[in-house]
């Protein structure tokens, strides 16, 4: 994990995921995964965010919210969806009020399978994603140079 | 008043790790009103039974929420061989019922986690957190699947225990008992705990009552009400006895969960030791005709799926009352009156599962 640079923070929202995939989001945090010995920081606020934990499909309350909350968070930002609901709408695509996947809203960057997604392939989600950050900050600073 | 001012609480907040939004009127400090938003999550799963087969189903049923995922998916398979008087085999509900408790200790232990976070006590959080992976380790070996688990089935289960992993289950629980024992003694006897919590929203046992509550809520008021005392699945033959408290502050409806883990460690034990042989399903053929309610505890309270069928392989309408969805109206009496800097400590009380309130 040479190319982290900075502690990079996560935010994470509920689209309208079963809780599944948000206990297993929170479960990286705790003991035994404990993803905050890299620095990685669970926070409220997505001023302060770097990467978008996104879990459960979007439905018509949760539509205008994973929105805003994209777009309140700095570039360059990340986003993953995490477990099957997120990246298609997974077992409830066919209910009346999922409009699907998180990309039908926000653009994507990692998407996370499972139902619900493991605790470690969340962390290779995350891990995954911070390259995608670097990569992006890397640009930003290119373009910023010209 | 002039000096009222609304205060929005969520949908995204730092201590709900699922959306529900509250108006908070306040009088300086002090809520007065609480206007409660629900919805957030709403999917519409209810509305599947028309298109998926009525045993497909049960993977829905299971996914209304992920943390009562094993006791939903039992609760609607319990209506639906009721409707088609399927007679379940002893081993099989011996186990579900092994199941359905682990999922209580794995739900309470992380709802004392997440108090202990409202609370600011980073260090009993973590520490609750790792007991619950202890409990999980446990279910995933048995079942495959940490926290959904997909082993009901209408008839039966499709796994079965093996009796030396049964053994095995009831020496590691012995191992962790006096660990959850520890943690619960930092409940009751803490200074910060208590100063946080004694006191604090107090529900009255006549309110609880009237408003309706149930599960913990209600059982921390003095409200002696548990469906498993009704004796479904093989909760009939464990000598099941419900965990009450009297005072009716935050701090009781803590300890009732603290205190109901233990239970669950016990009534594990009771069940391995009763366990029947024999087969683990029964082979259910043709489509179910008729109605059912059937009903089961939950972690966050008591549960009713109702049933209704035509004899075809779409059930015709299912509906879920889910524990939090009733634990609401409670909810907002318990906030009027505190301060404001109570409010996250006081709605964890309630263990909203925001994911089973809104379907
Ligand atoms: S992917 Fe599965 S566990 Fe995750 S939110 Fe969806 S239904 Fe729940």
């Amino acid at each position: 994990m040479s190319y982290i640079t900075k502690s990079p923070w996560i935010i994470h929202y509920d689209g309208s995921s079963c809780n599944g995939c948000d206990i297993e989001v929170l479960a990286c945090l705790t003991p035994l995964y404990d993803l905050e010995r890299f620095g990685i920081v669970n926070t409220g606020n997505p001023k302060h965010a770097d990467v978008f934990l996104v879990t459960g499909g979007i439905n018509a309350q949760s539509e205008a919210v994973v929105k805003n909350t994209y777009e309140q968070m700095p570039d360059p930002k990340v986003v993953v969806a995490v477990g099957i609901c997120a990246c298609t709408g997974g077992v409830f695509r066919e209910c009346y009020n999922i409009i699907g996947g998180v990309d039908k809203v926000i653009p994507v960057d990692v998407y996370v399978p499972g139902c619900a997604a493991r605790p470690e392939s969340i962390i290779d989600g995350v891990v995954r994603a911070l390259g995608i950050l670097e990569e992006k900050r890397a640009k930003m600073a290119e373009k910023g140079g010209k | 008043m002039s000096n009222r001012i609304v205060v929005p609480f969520g949908p995204q907040h730092p201590v709900l790790p699922e959306p529900i939004h509250l108006d908070l009127v306040l009088e300086d400090e002090r809520v007065v009103e609480a206007i409660p938003t629900i919805g957030y999550v709403h999917r519409g799963l209810e509305k599947l039974v028309e298109k998926r087969d009525y045993k497909d189903y049960v993977l829905i049923a299971e996914r209304i929420c992920g943390i009562c995922s094993f006791t939903h998916s039992v609760t609607y398979c319990n209506a639906i061989e009721h409707i088609m008087g399927v007679e379940v085999p002893p081993r099989a509900q011996f186990i579900r019922t092994i199941w359905m408790e682990y999922s209580r200790m794995h739900s309470h232990l992380l709802w004392l986690g997440l108090a202990a976070d409202a609370m600011g006590f980073e260090n009993l959080f973590m520490n609750a957190w790792r007991l619950r992976e202890e409990i999980l380790d446990d279910m995933e070996a048995t079942t495959g699947g940490r926290v959904i688990q997909g082993t009901c089935k209408v008839g039966g289960i499709r796994r079965d225990i093996g009796d030396d992993k049964l053994g095995e289950m009831v020496d590691h629980l012995k191992k962790i008992r006096p660990l959850l024992e520890e943690s619960n003694r930092i409940f009751t006897h803490d200074q910060t705990v208590r100063h946080r919590m004694r006191g604090l929203s107090v529900l009255s046992e006549k309110d609880a009552w009237d408003l309706g509550a149930v599960g913990p809520v209600a059982r921390g008021s003095g409200c002696d009400m548990d469906v498993r005392s009704s004796g479904y699945s093989a909760y009939g033959e464990l000598g099941f006895k419900p965990v009450t408290f009297s005072h009716g502050d935050c701090l009781d409806r803590c300890l009732v969960r603290s205190e109901e883990v233990l239970a669950s460690v016990d009534l594990v034990e009771r069940a391995v030791a009763k366990m029947p042989d024999g087969p683990i399903e029964e082979k259910v053929t043709g489509n179910p005709e008729g109605e059912c309610f059937a009903f089961s505890e939950q972690p966050r309270g008591e549960c009713l799926h109702y049933v209704r069928a035509n004899g075809k392989k779409n059930i015709v309408r299912h509906r879920v009352r889910t524990p939090t969805f009733t634990n609401v109206p409670p909810l907002v009496k318990l906030l009027e009156g505190i301060e404001l800097a109570d409010v996250p400590v006081v709605v964890l009380t309630i263990d909203p599962c925001i994911g089973c309130c809104d379907r």
